[in-house]
């Protein structure tokens, strides 16, 4: 209870109940993460099981009962009669698994990179940020794509749709740690310095107790910031690798993939398959973004 | 007597925050007379800078003045706009803030800025408003005037900047001058002379001078009359000698009490309680927990042989190519049990060097640190762990020494899980007895450091070097980010360590008052070098060397004091 209280009582909290963007961005991505939590409770079919499929209601526009079987569904059928609803649903789990796990990923790796480099300086310093300024030189899609190839070609044929969701998250996280390593390296810099430290080294405890126990809390502020940042921009980065085909399979369809498959369908006069899950991911990372945006100015006093 | 050039009357400055108005200046009335200096003193946080920039119109939003009157040359000017206050400000009134670094421009010569001052209020012609500079760079002893005018600010020492900014204050005659803490960023030395300055200027102009400052030594030195202030209000007006040799309000005594006296030690800084800042500091059952009072096998605990420290200045890939510099050169002293050693000098001496060496924090260039007879530099890492659990310390800004995310009561007990002191059960009522020891609440375990003021803090700091009950302190400035009667708090908690342990310290200062209580002996340091090493009496009343005698003519007199 008194945790609450501090935490309703917190400047950052009174900030977030006097920032109309920052109330609407966090309920608009509650609500999508909730639905996706949720999905086999809100999602009126399964679109995974062929089973309930039936291909008569293919092409169905929203809202509108279909001419053959007379179904009516939210949001209207793709060409295999699958309830765009239904897949936007599984599609987004999809989409936010995978950007969660990257950025995860790309967190981890670039924290613990970053601190070695900020705190021990010299040749490690050197190589880490000289590895991480080569790898800016890339654009990141294509670095994605790189991994992603070189996975698949020496993964099995009969795995490559199981892994592709893994190798997916492999490949965003390791063209994203780059910021989270130099963030972290900046304020290790200027922590280590700090006479906190110095009073550890003086105890004598290791340069790892040091980092882990002293440095690390203190340099996470500025990690949170870009971990959200980070987020809708990894979902955006999916659903692009998805969008060129080499992410998600068709069979495991994440946002990116339903807007490749509904793109096809645009001229053709079924915008429908295509403008719901468009829509989606940009509610979903404009949200993200903007809450990250706000996270940054809050914790950043000097930056208004 | 004259009329007042400055008058400020009731004057109330208020800031509105999501707790309510918090007034940082109250009722304020004070007068200030051509060629007047008025000190105004008092701690952080009193509203004495606050003031200031109320009278000239720099209050940042959302704060503003809510009540009071500003009269400049019998002119009203707290209720101008916004364009008439800019127009006043650096016209008739004139500024010097205390980092003489961020107040000029590094981008344009010491000359440019003063010449487009001088026209922009004067109106006067480029040729002569340079002609003007040139001669207000030679009033304030820059010498060269007419070549330093070219130069830019970073080609200047923080002494010179302090005097151009002076020079830039002036350049427009203004009939006030307000000096925001200007010497407390400068050394000793060059602090006298720029206070000297702005004395001669004072009264060579007849501007009336506002000091605002927290160190009575320059108080004491430089002003004619003196503000007291405490939390917004001012609590004492009078002329310096009356404030300082018979104060009557009970703030004002327990202030200078609390002043390190430069000629005289006393045993303990005496505590006039004002507020809430009493002490409650036992110390009694202390030293039937220590254990470790052994005394060294020479009597000699710390010798130090021919310590040296050179930093790389200049890196390049060629050894041949690399500049250093020798911030610690061939330093020898040793500290005997129970005493504490004093180590003085100016920012840049090497003071602080010596003290990181001695604590392992930098890695010895050259010569040896001898403890109880163990050669440090040479130990292993098993030896080095024995070694740092006899030594702690204490430094200088409490509010960098304390990790912010942990609780007071893990920061105390870091180090005796470190050094594994005691079983785990024990540990907790340990640490609230330490703390309890330097006088903290029962339960500032639970809190983290960012609810506790800057004394309390430096408390938790000797509660955690205490943790270890080690042998021997090393206090790094330990209080000259601390006001005053923090300070005496603080120096009685230390010297109550010392008589009732027997505590060896080796104490770092640049206040030499605040050394003369404290140690037994005192090292001089200037440039990396040990000048001379002398028991403190004879060091303060007869020093041999030459650079103790400059230092010791520059230490405040403060003969007015009570």
């Amino acid at each position: 209870m008194s945790r609450l209280q501090t935490i309703l009582d917190s400047d950052q909290f009174y900030a977030f109940r006097r920032s109309p963007v920052a109330m609407v961005s966090a309920a608009v991505a509650s609500l999508l993460i909730l639905a996706t939590v949720l999905a086999p409770l809100i999602a009126p079919t399964n679109p995974f099981d062929p089973s309930s499929l039936n291909l008569m209601n293919g092409f169905t526009p929203p809202m509108q009962p279909n001419a053959f079987t007379g179904e009516s569904f939210l949001m209207g059928t793709d060409d295999q009669g699958r309830d765009v609803f239904s897949t936007i649903l599984y599609g987004m789990r999809i989409s936010l698994f995978v950007g969660v796990a990257a950025v995860l990923f790309a967190m981890v790796l670039g924290i613990i990179l970053g601190l070695l480099s900020g705190y021990f300086g010299g040749w490690t310093e050197t190589i880490i940020m000289r590895t991480a300024d080569v790898q800016l030189t890339f654009p990141s899609i294509l670095l994605a794509m790189l991994i992603f190839g070189i996975a698949k070609g020496v993964t099995p044929v009969e795995y490559r749709d199981q892994m592709a969701i893994w190798v997916l998250i492999l490949a965003i996280g390791l063209s994203d740690w780059v910021q989270f390593a130099r963030v972290v390296r900046g304020a290790t810099l200027v922590e280590k310095n700090k006479d906190y430290v110095a009073a550890a080294r003086i105890i004598g405890q290791s340069p790892l107790t040091i980092m882990l126990r002293h440095i690390l809390p203190n340099v996470l502020s500025p990690v949170l910031v870009i971990a959200t940042i980070s987020l809708a921009l990894a979902i955006i980065a999916e659903a692009t690798l998805s969008f060129l085909g080499v992410g998600a399979p068709p069979t495991q369809p994440s946002l990116g993939t339903l807007i490749r498959i509904g793109q096809g369908f645009l001229f053709s006069g079924e915008w429908w398959i295509l403008f719901f899950p468009a829509c989606t991911l940009l509610a979903l990372a404009l949200s993200v973004n903007l809450l990250g945006d706000w996270l940054r100015d809050v914790l950043n006093p000097r930056l208004k | 007597m004259t009329d007042p050039v400055l008058s400020i009357r009731n004057l109330t400055v208020e800031i509105p925050t999501r707790h309510g108005v918090f007034k940082p200046v109250e009722h304020v009335t004070y007068d200030l007379h051509p060629g007047e200096i008025r000190g105004v003193v008092g701690e952080s946080g009193a509203g004495k800078s606050m003031t200031g920039n109320a009278v000239i119109g720099l209050l940042d939003p959302p704060a503003h003045v809510s009540e009071g009157e500003v009269w400049l040359n019998s002119r009203r000017i707290d209720a101008l706009d916004a364009e008439d206050k800019r127009r006043i400000r650096g016209k008739e009134i004139g500024m010097i803030f205390q980092d003489p670094l961020t107040s000029l421009n590094p981008l344009f010569t010491v000359g440019e800025q003063l010449v487009e001052t001088i026209q922009l209020h004067l109106g006067l012609s480029a040729s002569e408003a340079k002609k003007r500079a040139i001669a207000l760079l030679d009033r304030v002893s820059i010498p060269d005037p007419a070549e330093r005018f070219n130069q830019y600010p970073h080609q200047f020492s923080g002494g010179m900047r302090q005097r151009v900014v002076i020079a830039l204050a002036l350049c427009t005659e203004p009939s006030v001058l307000i000096a925001d803490e200007p010497t407390t960023a400068l050394d000793v030395s060059v602090q006298a002379q720029v206070l000297d300055l702005i004395k001669e200027l004072a009264k060579e102009r007849q501007v009336g001078v506002i000091l605002v400052t927290h160190d009575m030594g320059v108080i004491a030195d430089t002003t004619d009359t003196v503000t007291v202030m405490y939390s917004g209000h001012v609590v004492e007006s009078g002329t310096t000698d009356q404030i300082l040799g018979a104060p009557t309000h009970d703030y004002t005594k327990s202030l200078i009490a609390a002043v390190p006296r430069p000629h005289t030690k006393v045993e303990r800084f005496p505590m006039v309680s004002y507020g809430d800042r009493v002490s409650t500091f036992k110390i009694d059952d202390l030293a039937a927990h220590w254990t470790k009072t052994d005394l060294s096998k020479s009597g000699k605990l710390v010798e130090v042989e021919n310590i040296t420290k050179t930093f790389l200045q200049k890196g390049a890939i060629l050894p041949s190519h690399r500049q250093y510099f020798t911030a610690v050169d061939q330093v020898s002293f040793d500290i005997r049990d129970g005493e504490v050693f004093g180590l003085v000098g100016e920012s840049g001496s090497g003071k602080s060097t010596v003290a990181r060496m001695i604590g392992t924090l930098y890695p010895v260039d050259g010569g040896r640190v001898i403890f109880d007879g163990e050669d440090v530099t040479a130990m292993g890492a098993d030896a080095l762990q024995g070694y740092r659990r006899q030594i702690q310390m204490i430094f200088q800004d409490p509010f960098s020494s304390l990790n912010p995310r942990m609780k007071v009561g893990d920061l105390v007990a870091e180090p005796i899980h470190h050094h594994k002191i005691l079983p785990k059960a024990d540990i907790g009522p340990r640490v609230r007895e330490l703390l309890d020891w330097v006088g903290l609440a029962k339960d500032a375990w639970r809190k983290y450091p960012h609810e506790f003021s800057g004394g309390q803090r430096q408390r938790i700091c000797i509660a955690r070097a205490l943790a270890t009950q080690p042998r021997f302190l090393i206090c790094d400035e330990p209080t000259s980010a601390l006001d005053v009667s923090i300070q005496a708090q603080i120096l009685n908690i230390l010297k109550d360590l010392q008589d009732h342990l027997g505590l060896t310290m080796l104490f770092i200062s640049h206040d030499l008052p605040v050394v003369r209580q404290m140690c037994d002996r005192v090292g001089v340091m200037r440039q990396g070098k040990l000048v001379e090493v002398q028991e403190t009496d004879k060091l303060f009343n007869a020093p041999q060397h030459p650079y103790t005698q400059e230092l010791l003519d520059l230490m405040p007199r403060l003969k007015q004091l009570a």
